[in-house]
């Protein structure tokens, strides 16, 4: 049966225009490729996020869940292949099976960026993580590296210098783009070093991480650090593949779209992380979900 | 039935010598994602009865999760005869757990 809105995506930007499409006297469906939740689920403690002092990630976009549902939000755990528009709606293709809706909403937000080295694939999960606050406990008084120099990068070793034995922070570049101040504090820290201007060529270990191949960028000379475990936090790329052919993106893969979420193709609205914008927090996916829910919605009709 | 709860010590009696496949899904409190998989863990343990569904907290078994290379979580195994023989890391689907179980 075809829907007013399908959103695409469960995270909290996808679930707040979930609220906003439904409070409008519309249906939405919302599919969801992974578990709903997005990113903010590795959160173990979100402070950000006003109406909460405290809270996990999990319980925070559990209870949005649950109050999209109360409101009548359908939901479908399937992966979307494509959009594409017939007559004057749109057919949404996933995996299992294909949806119509008069209104798309795109808010499958990003993922993190892998560094596509060689080992990477066969030893993520063995010692190879994405997720410092998830997997940083089995590394107690171990070896660490943390790959990048973004402000996720620094946070990602500042924890894991709080109960590795050693954290070395590898980056491409001598500067950071992280905080300043996140850096001095690193750097006054005995267990955390650095090493800079260097190209990492490969992941290395038998059944698990044993260590990291670099080369140096001034000199040309190979290097390698041992390690336990090795952290990526490389940036991130939005999950809009799938639409590339349909709508407009950035040279990175964001949807272009301004502060009213509507893209190049009207009817097609994008929200949250994936939408090419200077900001990205769960404040403004949920800005972004009212935004691009109310537009979806005021579409219909 | 519920997923049963594995320590240290009935970990031996109820997955290295169970007579049935045993889907062990390691996890602990602080992990989102492990909550996220929790009810879906739940799910196939009531809907499958040709198999043992176990739950081990890695916190409380930090040997257990050592001596299988738990090193992110969630983990979920598939033991047969007493040995892996397939597993899923991360927050899947519940489509991604199902293909563990099948042959």
């Amino acid at each position: 049966m075809k829907k007013d809105v399908i959103i695409i995506g469960a995270g909290i930007a996808g679930l707040t225009a979930a609220i906003y499409v439904l409070r409008a006297g519309h249906s939405a469906l919302c599919i969801e490729g992974a578990n709903y939740g997005g990113q903010i689920v590795n959160s173990p403690e979100v402070e950000n996020y006003p109406g909460y002092q405290n809270i996990s990630g999990f319980d925070l976009v559990n209870t949005v869940f649950e109050q999209a549902k109360a409101l009548g939000m359908e939901y479908q755990n399937d992966k979307v292949l494509s959009v594409k528009k017939e007559g004057d709606g749109f057919v949404v293709s996933g995996e299992a099976a294909s949806y119509e809706a008069a209104s798309v909403i795109i808010a499958t937000g990003a993922k993190r960026r892998k560094l596509g080295v060689s080992g990477e694939e066969r030893l993520s999960g063995l010692g190879v993580s994405y997720c410092a606050t998830c997997d940083g406990m089995f590394y107690r008084k171990k070896d660490t590296i943390v790959c990048g120099g973004g402000n996720t990068a620094l946070e990602d070793a500042m924890f894991l210098s709080n109960f590795c034995n050693h954290v070395t922070i590898c980056h491409r570049r001598d500067g950071f783009r992280g905080e300043p101040k996140l850096l001095e504090q690193l750097k006054e820290k005995d267990n955390v070093s650095f090493v800079t201007d260097v190209t990492v060529d490969e992941i290395a270990g038998a059944e698990k991480v044993e260590k990291l191949i670099y080369t140096d960028h001034k000199t040309g000379a190979k290097g390698e650090i041992p390690a336990n475990g090795i952290f990526i936090a490389v940036g991130q790329i939005p999950d809009t593949e799938f639409v590339k052919d349909l709508i407009s993106l950035d040279e990175a893969g964001y949807v272009i779209a301004g502060e009213d979420c509507a893209t190049n193709v009207p009817g097609i609205f994008a929200a949250g992380d994936c939408r090419k914008k200077p900001v990205r927090q769960l404040t403004t996916a949920a800005a972004d979900g009212t935004v691009a829910g109310l537009a979806a919605a005021q579409y219909t009709e | 039935m519920a997923s049963l709860k594995i320590n240290e010590g009935n970990f031996e009696a109820e997955v290295l010598q169970s007579d049935v496949p045993v889907l062990v899904d390691f996890w602990a409190s602080w992990c989102g994602p492990c909550k996220m998989l929790g009810p879906i863990i739940e799910e196939i343990s009531e809907e499958r009865s040709d198999i043992k569904v176990c739950k081990v907290d890695v916190d409380e078994n930090g040997d257990l999760a050592e001596k299988y290379n738990v090193m992110s979580i969630p983990f979920v195994a598939l033991f047969k005869g007493g040995e892996i023989v397939k597993k899923s890391v991360g927050a899947v689907p519940k489509s991604e757990l199902l293909k563990l179980l099948e042959d």
